[in-house]
């Protein structure tokens, strides 16, 4: 905390440089014991997160998607600091959380907004003084605080003078999500986990939403994490794009490259389930089936291997790692067919096609 | 500047205050559209002024009476309501005896409601280890039916009116630590505590502000359903020669020193417990009634 | 649906221990000496201390209660303080008494309060729910003690029908289900279903309503399903719920019964309890609560191990 003599808040300041990731998560682990019985004795776990290596950069926006229980919100919930991590790193900007670099101070410069716009909001709270909270408990002085949520308000698409008295269930859920991103503007941060921001909004109030997103971005030089389901939704908004697969990374990657190649067997199969608009662009690939597997027992080795339609033998005993895409190493994938010696039949052919692009 | 601070704090804090008041303003509003809940709040009020106000508004002594006076019918006159079996003026007696009746049955949900929700927030925001401790003690108050347990203690502690008190909230803190918690723990599963948290707000001030203000109403409506069964209760703590001795007035002692006048005068007999029913009555009806006008909104 | 069933053995071990420690601990918070009323006026001190060994009392708390657990699971409570004779004795000749009226209580107020209760949703906003309702809150709002008192009056004083006091003829305390019996039990056991009357039926027309209000009820009524059918679909949603209820319900009517027993001069738990406060007999009080308190314990325990054959959600558990 630098300069806080009871006015505004500032951004914390740019330490690490450009080439600095703004966050590199480090295998990120999380289990939920499950408890049974009467003394609570550990049953297993859930493996919400198992594993988890990427880097944000500054500037971007990673777009992180997978079916429901992949473990996206336990990510978000990791890289804002709710969760406490069972093992690995956080790094925000060069300095370790628990080592260098203390929850509060993580929380100055990352900030949240979550699904469920009206639980998100006190319901006994004024949507200003919602948005002054936070900066109030940061030291600043309530007029600014309040000042400053105001013009947030405004800056969000909400007149004050409507708007800064009024209570949650007097909006609509796109006003509410709105509040809340101005909440956690109001904070200065420089980084914003929007974990299914506007999934639950009506498309047209969507996208007015994530214009507003664009627009705050570029005007506070923000970086995004924005996790969805709605894979055009993450197309339009993300500079890249992780795909997340029972609590671990499958394929990450530049949004295009990744678009088009779909590396892994089970990108391909979430995105062949997207319905086109173009009837000569059928799919092609036959859509995911079933369910997920049970995450306190998951497959072994490749954890898709059990729903995936390439799978052979090797699939089933060994963790495929992580390799580049046709050669290029921005764009990542964990699959045994991009692996000349994993022995799997189709390697080289898989290989070949992802390498000519 | 500091004096334009001031008085923008100052808006500030009429602005948060206003938001509250707003809060309660709707609720009272719906409450006046409830003429049940209108007509029982009013009566309570009315009884609570005539207790209090007992000494100043010229009753007979409800101890002394006269043993030639002794169960005069209603309508006596000097004795508006007869007199009991020692010849006492049984308005003055019921009067003053509401007095120790509502402290009894009122106070202690009073207590419970105090310590209660402190030991059920806590344990519902801290979870973990102080959540087991706490809810399986309750667990086990919860193996005692409440009059069985106010007994075993009233019985254990004996006859007397701050004994009597101490019982009663035991009997109350378990039940409302229960709701305190659950409501806690689902208030803190909402993502506006999590907004909270990560806004560097400690745990002290995300209770005070965040969660407090969202699970006070809930357990205030829980506990005035209790103060019926409370009155009840104390009442019969009494009945049972376990509450107030005689010869102070208290609506079940009366009751009972009055169960061999029966035969003689049944209406007499059956006055106390006649105004322990009504106010019970009228406090089950307020509860309600505050149940449904407070609930509206969430 | 094993492990259910084992989970709710297990978890019933603590609370009956924490009970045992509650009841223990009775005695202890009792003001003055526990002996003093055993004790002759004049003991020297040698005397006192040689009865505080004699029943244990030197040692420290936990080892005391060590010992009184063992005895009690023995089948020792003790010696009543007043009459001498074993704590056991008296308790389990009360409770079967406190029992059979407990049992008439439930027959008359489950039943009654499931009734109205399903009436009173079935026709929810309407006259006939309106004078339910009024029934229930009427229930739970009057003092059980009281209303005994009244009936009293009225059927023994006023009308002469029935007796006012006692269990059965001739002040014999001794059971027996004849008519002459019946006669007596039917005051006491209407008083005591007043209040889980109101409570069952409160719940049960709050719950009728609300499976009514639900969609698939309005599924089954546009496949033409009659109105007996869709009633079948609906008491088969409320019996889970219901039986908690009842079963919370049959506990209380054990401790309510206490007043109801004064009241009635009914000799079982609750006319024991009455002596022990009026003569301080701990022993007895401690040991008949502890009785009480545990067979609550047991019914709650048996609601959750019938609650499965009602509700098939368990069973898949």
């Amino acid at each position: 905390m630098t300069d806080q003599q009871g006015t505004d808040l500032n951004a914390s300041p740019d330490r690490g440089g450009p080439a600095q990731p703004l966050v590199i998560a480090r295998s990120l682990k999380r289990y939920f014991p499950i408890r049974k019985g009467l003394i609570g004795r550990r049953k297993g776990a859930v493996q919400a997160v198992d594993d988890v290596s990427f880097t944000v950069r500054k500037g971007e926006t990673l777009g992180i998607v997978g079916e429901s229980g992949c473990g996206k919100s336990t990510t978000a919930r990791l890289l804002v600091g709710l969760t406490d991590i069972d093992s690995g790193d956080l790094i925000f900007d060069g300095d370790k959380l628990g080592a260098t670099l203390t929850h509060k101070e993580l929380w100055a410069g990352v900030q949240m907004v979550f699904q469920d716009s009206y639980a998100s909001l006190n319901p006994r709270m004024t949507i200003e003084d919602t948005i002054a909270f936070g900066p109030k408990m940061r030291g600043v002085a309530p007029q600014q605080a309040h000042a400053a949520a105001r013009d947030l308000l405004a800056r969000v698409g909400l007149a004050p003078e409507r708007f800064a008295a009024r209570y949650p269930h007097e909006l609509s859920g796109g006003q509410r999500q709105r509040v809340n991103i101005a909440r956690a503007l109001a904070m200065r941060p420089r980084l914003i986990i929007l974990d299914e921001a506007v999934s639950a909004l009506d498309k047209s109030v969507e996208a007015q939403v994530l214009n507003l997103l664009a627009d705050l971005k570029a005007e506070f030089g923000l970086t995004y994490v924005f996790i969805s389901h709605d894979l055009n939704v993450v197309r339009f908004i993300s500079d890249r794009i992780m795909v997340m697969y029972l609590g671990e990374v499958v394929e990450i990657g530049p949004v295009e490259s990744l678009w088009k190649k779909r590396a892994h067997p089970y990108t391909a199969a979430l995105f062949a389930a997207m319905p086109s608009m173009d009837p000569d662009n059928r799919t092609e690939v036959p859509p995911l089936t079933g369910d997920p597997p049970n995450p306190i027992n998951p497959p072994t080795g490749c954890r898709f291997h059990t729903r995936c339609r390439f799978a052979e033998e090797v699939c089933a005993t060994m963790k495929p790692a992580a390799r580049p895409v046709g050669g290029e190493a921005a764009h990542m994938a964990a699959c045994h067919m991009l692996d000349p010696q994993s022995g799997h039949t189709m390697a080289g052919a898989r290989g070949q096609e992802m390498a000519d692009g | 500047m500091s004096v334009t601070a001031k008085t923008t704090i100052n808006i500030a804090r009429e602005e948060i205050s206003d938001s509250s008041r707003g809060y309660w303003r709707e609720v009272f509003q719906r409450l006046r559209r409830d003429p049940v809940a209108m007509a029982c709040g009013t009566l309570i009020l009315l009884l609570l002024a005539a207790v209090i106000f007992a000494p100043w508004i010229g009753l007979q002594d409800p101890v002394t009476g006269s043993m030639i006076q002794r169960l005069k019918p209603v309508g006596t006159p000097g004795h508006v309501l007869g007199t009991d079996e020692l010849g006492r003026d049984m308005l003055s007696r019921l009067v003053y005896g509401g007095r120790l009746t509502l402290m009894l049955g009122l106070l202690p949900v009073l207590f419970a409601l105090v310590i209660g929700t402190a030991l059920g927030v806590f344990a519902g925001y801290a979870g973990g280890i102080f959540n087991t401790v706490i809810m399986r003690v309750v667990d086990v108050f919860f193996a005692f039916p409440s009059i069985l347990l106010a007994i075993a203690i009233s019985g254990a502690l004996g006859a007397g009116i701050v004994n009597s008190l101490v019982s009663l909230t035991i009997v109350f803190i378990p039940p409302i630590t229960r709701v305190a918690e659950s409501v806690t723990a689902s208030v803190r599963s909402l993502e506006y505590v999590d907004a909270a948290r990560i806004s560097g707000a400690g745990p002290l001030t995300v209770v005070r502000v965040h969660v407090l203000g969202n699970v006070l109403s809930p357990i205030f409506v829980y506990a005035t359903s209790l103060t019926s069964v409370s009155m009840i209760l104390a009442a019969g703590l009494s009945f049972l020669g376990l509450g107030v001795r005689p010869p102070e007035p208290e609506w079940g002692l009366m009751l009972n020193t009055l169960r061999t006048a029966i035969y003689i005068d049944p209406l007499i007999a059956a006055l106390p417990g006649v105004m322990i029913f009504l106010t019970s009555l009228c406090l089950n009806l307020l509860s309600d009634g505050l149940r449904s006008a407070m609930n509206v909104k969430d | 649906m094993l492990t259910y069933f084992i989970q709710r053995l297990v978890y019933v071990v603590p609370v009956a221990l924490g009970v045992s420690v509650f009841c223990f601990l009775l005695v202890h918070i009792a003001p003055g000496d526990p002996l003093t009323a055993v004790m002759p006026i004049d003991a020297t001190a040698e005397q006192q201390a040689a009865m505080r060994a004699a029943y244990g009392f030197d040692k420290p708390l936990p080892v005391q209660f060590l010992v009184w657990l063992g005895n009690a699971l023995a089948g020792d409570l003790g010696n009543s303080i007043a009459t001498g004779r074993p704590v056991a004795g008296e308790v389990m000749r009360a409770v079967g008494n406190t029992l059979i009226l407990a049992f008439a209580a439930s027959l008359i107020g489950f039943s009654l309060g499931i009734l109205f209760g399903f009436i009173a949703g079935y026709f929810k906003d309407t006259p006939i729910d309106r004078a339910v309702t009024a029934l229930s809150i009427t229930g739970v709002s009057v003092p059980n003690y009281w209303l005994g008192i009244v009936l009293v009056v009225i059927f023994s004083v006023m009308l002469g029908w029935l007796p006012s006091t006692g269990a059965g003829p001739g002040g014999s305390s001794a059971w027996r289900w004849d008519v002459e019996h019946l006669r007596f039990i039917v005051l006491p056991a209407v008083t005591l279903s007043v209040v889980p009357m109101g409570i069952v039926a409160r719940t049960v027309r709050a719950l009728v309503g609300d499976v009514l209000s639900q969609d698939f009820v309005t599924a089954l009524a546009a496949k033409g399903m009659g109105r007996a059918g869709i009633l079948r679909h609906v008491m088969r949603n409320v019996a889970p719920t219901t039986l908690s209820v009842v079963g919370l319900q049959l506990g209380y009517l054990l401790g309510g019964s206490i007043l109801i027993e004064t009241v009635f001069n009914w000799p079982g738990t609750g006319f024991l309890l009455s002596n022990a406060i009026f003569q301080r007999d701990l022993p007895l009080l401690q040991g008949t609560i502890l009785v009480l308190a545990l067979f609550f314990v047991f019914v709650n325990l048996l609601v959750d191990l019938v609650q499965p054959l009602v509700d098939p959600r368990i069973k898949r558990t």
